[in-house]
């Protein structure tokens, strides 16, 4: 086992969680922008899956990753709106609503995959990196964390400007009253429908974001459901982080690294079911639960459409 | 975390009982149309007849014997899922971790039954399998409901965290202790065919359709009609008025998540004695999360979910042909399902607009 754990297998394995972790973290941090408003956006695995197929397409048919994640931003995007018209505007059931988005979305897209691309299964070449000087040669960590496309510092830099929104603008107290007291913004002049339409709209577009660069980057390629309930564990990242992107970061690369360890363990021959191995997080987020459950907080007003003078 | 979602007696109050009942036709009719029209838009776009595909979905699903019997055999775990839905929905809780206590049941029942069968007559061994069903759906939804008692933990994290748990220990069990050594996937044993649920008459039914169709039923009445359905009722819609009144809403939660769960673990039963014999490893048919929108679409009521589950069987079933014969992907039921979604939720909100517009 000894040889097993060189330089090169571990830093192969930090390289693949960061990989598997980045399209939760970015869809993380968009279902916690749109928490913190007071909308649960149960839409997220549609809106993913969108990006996902979309990015693919986009990338597939212009050889260009950034047209790639910009279209998987888009369709992220339009999800967000029918989910923000019709939870946020309208009032409707947040719940019904997001599977509704979640549904629709992954027909459409397989649909769409059967008619393009199921017949050949085209594959992507691997992403441009850009590697930053000096940093790119540590050892163990360097290639995981600074050798990668812009996306991926883009994601990590959002994690500390969405802190940042959320602790040093009025932006980031809007989204706070939106979500603990909606009364007391709407009483202060500002619109609770605009803030969370907005909170709606971003949660979308990093969804789709992170949904491109799985299939563009993490996969290099489409399948139908591919995105295997990674929006719902983005949804559960950003309950659990309860308002701070910081953990949202820390559970993303936790889940990232579950799964790159299934990945490494099969190279090294270890013979237990991958599912084993992807169960780990799910058990630690329960034992977390159960272990720190007296510390539990979350919007008082998450997933209650607020209506004017209404109680 | 609110109960949400419409209340099931809500609405206004009608003219006359002859005008509400014929609204509510045409409130159910309109947007079944039109999400039957913008499907129809979709397939003119894939390049397909759609007049052809609604055709011979309903031919396939409906109207020909085979097809319709295989849409009443589809609906048995459809509805016991429906019923166990329309218990923790009208408790307040979301349970969304239906499919793990699906999965979960049917793979232990898998392991089970064949044993079970050979050593016991029928009428032990599958109210035994039945049991056991119902008790390892319960057992799933345990930590959720004691995280919810005891410490108001939302149920939407912990049901989604011990679904994707379940389906993966599911997995582990197929394909480690419980794996058919004789067979080349990873599988469990087999039931043999005259050991599966009965049929009803010459027909392939299987008389789990007739228990799914009386839990339904049961959690209907029992959920309107006695002291236990109002107590829940009341937790669902306001949670602090419940322990006011001096009601134990900690063991009132454990009860329905048990009985939600149950019920789910008991469609795993079901389908597997009734239909498959054995659970491959992967096999996931996800039925928890298309059973969501239907329950909702009937406002948790039990006979219109009846219904709706019904008309999701046929198109399922027929649109499972079609992909065969006609080259649409069965995938486009999803799109269906979630067009109908947003067609009933856009012409429900314009009827109240409409109708709050008239009374002022």
């Amino acid at each position: 086992m000894d040889a097993l754990f060189t330089e090169a297998f571990v830093a192969a394995f930090f390289f693949g969680a960061v990989t598997a972790g980045v399209p939760l973290l970015l869809a993380g941090l968009g279902e916690q922008i749109s928490e913190k408003a007071g909308v649960l956006n149960v839409g997220m695995e549609g809106m993913m899956l969108a990006g996902a197929y979309a990015g693919f397409a986009a990338a597939f048919l212009s050889q260009s990753f950034l047209l790639g994640f910009l279209a998987g931003a888009l369709a992220g995007l339009g999800a967000g709106l029918v989910m923000a018209l019709l939870c946020v505007v309208w009032g409707m059931n947040q719940i019904v609503v997001g599977i509704a988005i979640t549904l629709g979305a992954e027909g459409i897209t397989a649909l769409l995959h059967h008619i393009q691309f199921a017949r050949s299964y085209p594959r992507l070449s691997r992403v441009e990196v850009w590697p930053l000087p000096g940093l790119a040669d540590l050892p163990w960590l360097g290639a995981a964390l600074f050798e990668r496309n812009p996306l991926v510092y883009l994601a990590f830099a959002l994690v500390f400007v969405v802190a940042w929104v959320f602790r040093r603008t009025q932006l980031g107290l809007d989204l706070q009253a939106a979500g603990d007291m909606p009364a007391a913004l709407d009483a202060a002049g500002v619109s609770v429908t605009a803030v969370r339409f907005a909170a709606v709209l971003a949660a979308g577009l990093m969804g789709g974001v992170g949904g491109a660069y799985l299939a563009t980057v993490g996969g290099g390629l489409f399948l139908p459901f591919m995105t295997g309930g990674a929006g719902f564990i983005a949804i559960v990242l950003a309950m659990l982080a309860r308002g701070r992107p910081l953990w949202v970061l820390s559970g993303a690369m936790l889940f990232g690294a579950s799964l790159a360890l299934t990945t490494a363990l099969q190279v090294a021959g270890v013979d237990i079911p991958t599912d084993v191995i992807q169960m780990l997080p799910f058990a630690m987020v329960i034992a977390v639960l159960v272990i720190f459950a007296r510390h539990s907080h979350l919007p008082p007003a998450l997933g209650i459409p607020y209506r004017r003078g209404e109680r | 975390m609110a109960a949400g979602g419409p209340s099931p007696q809500g609405g206004h109050k009608q003219p006359s009982r002859r005008a509400g009942a014929l609204r509510a036709a045409f409130a159910v009719a309109l947007p079944v149309v039109l999400a039957l029209a913008a499907g129809a838009v979709l397939l003119v776009a894939l390049g397909k007849d759609p007049l052809a595909y609604y055709v011979y979905v309903l031919q396939r699903g409906l109207l020909s014997p085979t097809g319709f019997e295989a849409s009443l055999t589809r609906m048995a775990p459809l509805l016991l899922i429906a019923a166990g839905l329309i218990v923790a929905f009208r408790a307040g809780l979301w349970n969304l971790g239906v499919d793990g206590q699906f999965l979960l049941a049917a793979v232990v029942v898998a392991a089970a039954a064949p044993v079970l069968t050979a050593a016991w007559p029928a009428f032990l061994a599958i109210p035994a399998c039945f049991a056991i069903a119902v008790a390892v759906g319960a057992l799933w939804s345990l930590v959720p409901a004691f995280l919810k008692a005891r410490h108001g933990i939302n149920e939407i994290v912990s049901t989604l965290m011990t679904s994707f748990l379940g389906i993966g220990l599911a997995n582990v069990l197929v394909k480690l202790p419980f794996n058919d050594p004789t067979t080349t996937v990873p599988q469990t044993a087999t039931l043999p065919v005259d050991e599966r649920l009965a049929r009803l008459g010459d027909s392939t039914v299987h008389w789990g359709v007739v228990l799914a169709v009386a839990a339904v039923a049961a959690v209907h009445l029992a959920m309107t009609r006695t002291a236990f359905g109002l107590k829940l009722q009341i937790v669902g819609a306001n949670p602090r008025a419940a322990r006011h009144a001096g009601l134990d809403t900690g063991r009132l939660t454990f009860a329905a998540f048990a009985l939600s769960a149950g019920l789910a673990g008991l469609a795993g039963a079901v389908d597997v004695m009734g239909v498959h014999g054995t659970v491959r490893a992967d096999w996931n048919p996800a039925y928890g999360i298309l059973v969501i929108p239907l329950v909702f679409l009937a406002r948790f009521h039990g006979f219109a979910a009846l219904a709706f589950v019904f008309l999701f069987a046929v198109l399922a079933i027929g649109g499972e042909s079609a992909a065969r014969r006609l080259g649409v992907p069965s995938f486009f039921v999803l799109v269906l399902v979630a067009l109908l979604m947003l067609f009933f939720a856009v012409t429900e909100f314009l009827g109240h607009a409409f109708g709050a517009r008239r009374r002022s």
